[in-house]
């Protein structure tokens, strides 16, 4: 499936730099990336550490501000907000999948995946209707009292997916999603990222290994603050090995 | 999001740690409780002094007269009788601040009776006296005005006294003690009274009229009050205004002029009193800012471990910073945290203070006063340093950098 022009651009990045004064020297994180996602892409952002791709995630998921260019989030101008507005469009408009899955220990599932709809300022009732939804989604319905701790690395991060998706963003963004896990455990989460992206979600992840970038319709390469490569590929189908749990 | 939906998360995160939780509350516990016990002890001090200086009558003064003066030795006061019948009219009379005035002659004398004797401090005097000195008639009656007048063989016994002579539990009214071999019908029994801050048995003593008392105890009526007089003021806060008057009164008519030396003095007990007031105020508030200090030590226990939680607890911040926690919502979280810590400790603190006040008060025979305005005071400013001490490591946690948060180990 690859981006029909007709759909709405979620991203909208323009010359973006990222400048660090590291010891009186400046590093440029990002040095000049333009980029266009519309909705329903599904992108693998890879290069290699160092490369900038971390700081471009960070920029793009309003958790970090570019020092120059303009950034439109769903048609918003986000370049210069505050952080407290950051916070809010953030809450609005993006989930977040990390690599270490950022779970709050000591806290159920459910807990966890009500996070998001606590700050959007829901209800407890509408909460737990939405966090079971979510949860249900993506196969953990039964484990939603479960902290953590009692979870599996793959549940983990599928809670991780459920707190992403349960207040219904315009973009989803995972850094390293698989990184944590082993192999037959990552095409399980990239099963379901698949799954998600098929039924309408934009996601873009980072990833260092080429394997799991084959699961994505657009690869990205990031190399010294620039993208210096951007192919429309036919995703693979991850297809998750036999007698594992169905995503 | 608003404020009170941080309570419940301020709840969930302190009960994750419930040890540590309970240990840094108990410096504001054992705070809140001094403040609350050691004002409780000074309030009790304070009324047990002013219960004594009850006992020794309403809104006193005493009128004492002159001193002798004799080759360079003085007297003192009462040795030289200056204070006249017509002096204590005048009291009576001229001042309005003055309520009752009753004069106090007093000697040691011994009573006897057919089985006892016993030596106490005999006073003669009018009615008054018993309003002026505040002493209730137990069993049978005072003697009054006309009994007085007509010089008539009477006596008034305090406790003390009446046991020894008759017994204890003996009701002595209608029988009869002699006092320097003179009959006395006894008319009446003081109530209990106890003892002075000095140790003076109160209800060691007889009283009777003060007609008897001269003619038939001392050589026979004379114009002089040898002894004092003993004044109520019509209020407490009259009571220097009681004094000023009987002095101008009495200055006036014993003829002193300005620069010549009063030849009596007046005492007033209710500044006495006062003056002791005063002192254990002063050891009350002493003992309430060492409390305060106390209580400001639980609130850096409260700021100490606010920043181990903050410093825990990064990612955690990171994470709700990512999915959509403002600034405000994480300082407001965190304080909420060090608000809920201390009110808890306050809470805890008022109960302990209270069983703490109660203990100190029965094991030094103080009454129990507990001022519900220090205990709501007290808690208050507990809230107000779970405030103030989680202000710091709130304002750090809002400040985090979430991409830096995220990446805290």
């Amino acid at each position: 499936m690859s981006a029909a022009p007709e759909r709405p651009l979620i991203i909208e990045a323009d010359a973006l730099t990222k400048v660090y004064a590291l010891g009186g020297e400046e590093f440029r994180a990002l040095d000049g990336v333009s980029l266009r996602v519309r909705r329903g892409e599904f992108v693998a952002v890879m290069g290699a550490s160092g490369s900038g791709k971390s700081t471009l995630m960070n920029v793009l998921g309003c958790l970090d501000r570019p020092t120059t260019g303009r950034y439109l989030l769903a048609g918003q101008d986000v370049s210069h907000a505050s952080r407290s507005e950051l916070a809010e469009i953030r809450n609005r408009f993006i989930g977040f999948v990390f690599q270490s899955f950022n779970l709050l220990p000591r806290t159920s599932a459910l807990e966890n995946v009500e996070l998001p709809l606590v700050y959007a300022g829901f209800g407890r009732e509408e909460r737990r209707e939405r966090a079971r939804a979510a949860l249900a989604r993506v196969g953990l319905a039964d484990r939603a009292g479960h902290r953590p701790s009692q979870l599996s690395g793959g549940q983990q991060q599928r809670v991780a997916i459920a707190r992403a998706i349960v207040n219904a963003p315009s973009l989803v963004l995972a850094d390293e999603p698989t990184g944590n896990l082993d192999s037959k455990t990552s095409i399980e989460v990239m099963a379901l990222f698949q799954e998600l992206w098929r039924e309408g979600l934009t996601i873009l992840y980072v990833t260092h290994e080429p394997d799991v970038a084959r699961f994505a319709s657009r690869v990205l390469v990031v190399r010294d603050g620039r993208i210096v490569s951007d192919v429309e590929q036919a995703p693979e189908r991850a297809v998750p090995p036999r007698g594992s749990r169905a995503a | 999001m608003n404020l009170l939906q941080t309570l419940p998360l301020a709840l969930k995160a302190l009960l994750r740690n419930k040890t540590r939780s309970l240990l840094t509350t108990l410096g504001v516990v054992i705070g809140v409780a001094s403040v609350i016990s050691m004002v409780a002890v000074g309030e009790g001090a304070k009324a047990r002094i002013e219960g004594v200086f009850a006992g020794m009558g309403t809104n006193l003064l005493i009128v004492l007269s002159g001193s002798t003066r004799g080759g360079g030795m003085m007297g003192g006061f009462g040795s030289l009788p200056t204070l006249t019948w017509e002096d204590l009219e005048a009291i009576r009379r001229e001042a309005p601040a003055v309520l009752r005035a009753a004069p106090t002659m007093m000697t040691r004398g011994t009573l006897v009776t057919d089985a006892a004797n016993w030596t106490t401090g005999v006073i003669g005097t009018t009615p008054e006296y018993f309003d002026v000195r505040a002493l209730r008639v137990e069993q049978g009656s005072a003697f009054d005005a006309a009994d007085v007048k007509a010089m008539a063989n009477l006596i008034v016994l305090g406790r003390t006294a009446s046991d020894r002579l008759f017994g204890a539990g003996v009701n002595p009214v209608g029988r009869t003690v002699r006092v320097r071999a003179v009959p006395f019908l006894v008319l009446g029994v003081l109530q209990r009274k106890g003892q002075s801050p000095m140790g003076t048995d109160y209800d060691d003593t007889a009283i009777v009229p003060v007609t008897a008392f001269q003619t038939k105890i001392q050589g026979g009526l004379q114009k002089y009050i040898g002894g004092a007089i003993a004044v109520s003021a019509t209020s407490a806060a009259d009571t220097t205004r009681a004094q000023r008057q009987i002095e101008a009164i009495l200055r006036d008519r014993h003829h002193v002029t300005s620069g010549t030396e009063d030849d009596f003095s007046v005492r007033n007990l209710t500044e006495i009193a006062n003056a002791q007031q005063q002192g254990t105020r002063a050891l009350t508030g002493l003992l309430a800012a060492i409390a305060v200090v106390s209580l400001l030590v639980g609130g850096i226990g409260i700021m100490n471990i606010m920043l181990v939680s903050v410093t825990e607890r990064t990612r955690e911040i990171g994470v709700r910073m990512a999915v959509g926690a403002k600034p405000w919502q994480v300082l407001a979280q965190f304080l909420v945290e060090a608000l809920t810590l201390s009110t808890a400790g306050g809470c805890l603190g008022v109960g302990l203070g209270i069983v703490a006040a109660r203990i100190v008060s029965s094991r030094f025979a103080f009454p129990f006063t507990l001022r519900l305005d220090m205990a709501a005071l007290a808690f208050a400013f507990s809230g107000v340093v779970g405030i103030v001490f989680g202000l710091y490591p709130a304002r750090k946690a809002s400040r985090l950098e979430p991409i830096e948060a995220l990446r805290y180990e």
